[in-house]
């Protein structure tokens, strides 16, 4: 290895750990908040407390905007999950008329701005008189899901070998048993992958349930709302923290699942 | 691979097909979702858009008119605004592209064993919710917030620093930040593709460090750069929520302007001419960086 190289390499690691240090900044910032004993967060700091977290579970209205996201977020994910396993055996196994019309419908969510679709919904659900509610924010959170769902999944798909399935129908098995004896657990790792994406797509997302929410918030919309008053930003902050810390341990559990 | 072919086979074979009723079960429950969530919104958007107002059912039967786009393109101000967010968002997913790319060089070539857990390093924020890593730039960039604290208490100025906040370039740097390490994703599966006999082949032919990465690596992993550009750009000329949050009156995005036809200014046929607009032109830069990273390298990653 050349010498000149040696420096540049520290450069290099020195610039990755100073991202990585700024991306983590605003979270420890945002921990520091949620312990505060003022609530302000101007230096210098005048004490901690765990006041904040008690206070937490004596709000209702918070519990049961997280309670809905949770609805939400677990409804929404195991549709997208089903149907991007759906559109992904469909593109990885078989040949068809409208594959490529398919292929697009499936992506497209990736492309439209959330704002242009928000206001798609809402215009949709007005003209059959659908009111809102947090069901509307769940269709919405589905198709959004779906091309990341489909992607993970065809990618599990593609890299799998096709002639299992040929070997259990030979063998006598009909194509749904197939489907459920061979497919789905050759699919298994990336289904987990898939769900979990699209419960962390949909648990935060915001700009569509701004949109769709009726009168029962989602957490973030119910957050937004609650930005505007001071008083209450540690409390909504301390649930943040504890969502953070929740969907952080739901990923690494989950990751730990798929690699066994 | 033979089930394939198989299924692709002539008419008379198709239909002998023993997973052709399976097709079916597979295919309408999708093909339903996206056909009532996806076309059907966009579409009935379409229509309201040359609706001259909302009376009547949203399904009555209407005569058409251009009236809306008429009064967009004569109104310099939106037109304005649609140039500055996608000028905005050219900025924010360029920024975050560039900013980018040492991080995922660094992971490909020089972390060694050690990279997949610097990659979930990276990522972990990216899992927090968005809504409040946007909030925390306000908690430090604001009046009462960390940076003009730290400032007024060691003495470097007197007054809190008002300028951090509330204006476009708040937006665009909260923007670059929460992108980062999304950019990251699609050059570094980029770079994992490049041979790296090829570096040490540059290397055998004089090739200083610096010509070898501009000769070599860049161009290889140009199409990673191109998919992290559009996975940036599309989602930030759509944004309203950071605006709403940072932005403060003087950056306002074009998505904004929509909002608030539908919300308060409550004229949805106007707002529907104005969100086929953005649809439009996204759709037509989308194609564009289509035609110059083909999909099937996105789809590899």
């Amino acid at each position: 290895m050349p010498v000149g190289r040696r420096p540049r390499r520290r450069l290099l690691g020195g610039y990755f750990w100073l991202v990585v240090a700024l991306l983590y900044l605003p979270i420890a910032i945002l921990f520091v908040f949620s312990i505060n004993a003022n609530n302000t967060l101007s230096f210098p700091l005048e004490g901690f407390t765990l006041a904040w977290y008690e206070r937490l579970f004596e709000t209702p209205a918070l519990l049961r905007a997280v309670r809905n996201s949770l609805g939400v977020a677990i409804w929404s994910s195991l549709a997208a999950t089903a149907l991007g396993a759906m559109v992904a055996i469909l593109l990885s196994r078989f040949e068809f008329r409208g594959k490529g019309a398919l292929t697009g419908l499936a992506v497209m969510p990736l492309i439209v701005p959330y704002v242009v679709l928000g206001v798609a919904l809402l215009v949709l659900f007005r003209a059959f008189g659908v009111p809102l509610s947090l069901v509307t924010v769940g269709l919405a959170h589905t198709i959004v899901a779906l091309p990341y769902t489909t992607l993970i999944i065809l990618a599990r798909l593609v890299g799998s070998d096709a002639q299992l399935e040929e070997a259990s129908m030979d063998l006598g098995a009909s194509y749904p048993a197939t489907l459920r004896l061979v497919v789905l657990p050759i699919a298994a790792p990336a289904l987990l992958s898939a769900w979990v994406t699209a419960f962390t797509v949909s648990f935060d997302e915001f700009a569509l349930a701004l949109f769709l929410a009726g009168r029962e918030p989602t957490f973030p919309v119910y957050l937004y709302g609650q930005l505007r008053f001071a008083t209450t930003l540690p409390v909504l902050i301390a649930t943040a923290v504890l969502l953070m810390l929740s969907t952080l341990t739901l990923i690494l559990v989950t990751e730990r699942i798929r690699r066994r | 691979m033979i089930l394939a072919r198989r299924a692709g086979a002539p008419r008379d074979a198709r239909s002998a097909d023993p997973r052709r009723r399976t097709f079916w079960a597979l295919a309408l429950p999708p093909a339903l979702a996206l056909a009532v969530l996806l076309v059907a919104p966009l579409l009935f958007m379409a229509a309201l858009s040359v609706r001259t107002d909302l009376s009547g059912t949203l399904l009555a039967p209407f005569a058409p008119t251009l009236k809306h786009y008429a009064q967009f393109l004569a109104t310099p101000g939106f037109i304005r605004s649609l140039g500055i967010s996608t000028l905005t968002a050219l900025g924010v997913a360029a920024a975050a592209t560039a900013l980018a790319y040492p991080l995922a060089y660094f992971l490909a070539f020089r972390a060694g064993r050690r990279a997949a857990f610097y990659l979930v390093l990276l990522l972990v924020p990216f899992w927090t919710s968005y809504l409040l890593r946007v909030m925390a730039w306000k908690l430090m960039l604001g009046g009462e917030g960390a940076i003009n604290s730290v400032l007024m208490w060691t003495g470097i100025v007197d007054e809190p620093i008002s300028a951090l906040l509330y204006n476009r370039g708040a937006v665009v740097v909260t923007l670059v930040y929460v992108w980062i390490p999304f950019a990251a994703l699609p050059i570094l599966a980029a770079l994992g593709r490049v041979d790296v006999r090829l570096h040490d082949a540059a290397a055998d032919l004089y090739a200083t460090p610096f010509q070898q990465f501009r000769r070599v690596t860049l161009p290889l992993s140009l199409p990673g750069v191109i998919a992290a550009f559009l996975m940036v750009f599309i989602p930030t000329v759509g944004e309203y929520v950071t605006p709403l949050l940072v932005g403060g009156t003087s950056g306002t995005m074009y998505g904004n302007i929509i909002q608030d036809f539908f919300t308060r200014a409550a004229n949805w046929p106007y707002g529907s001419a104005l969100a086929m607009v953005m649809l439009a032109g996204t759709l037509v830069l989308v194609a564009v960086g289509l035609r110059l990273v083909s999909p099937r390298r996105l789809l590899d990653r």
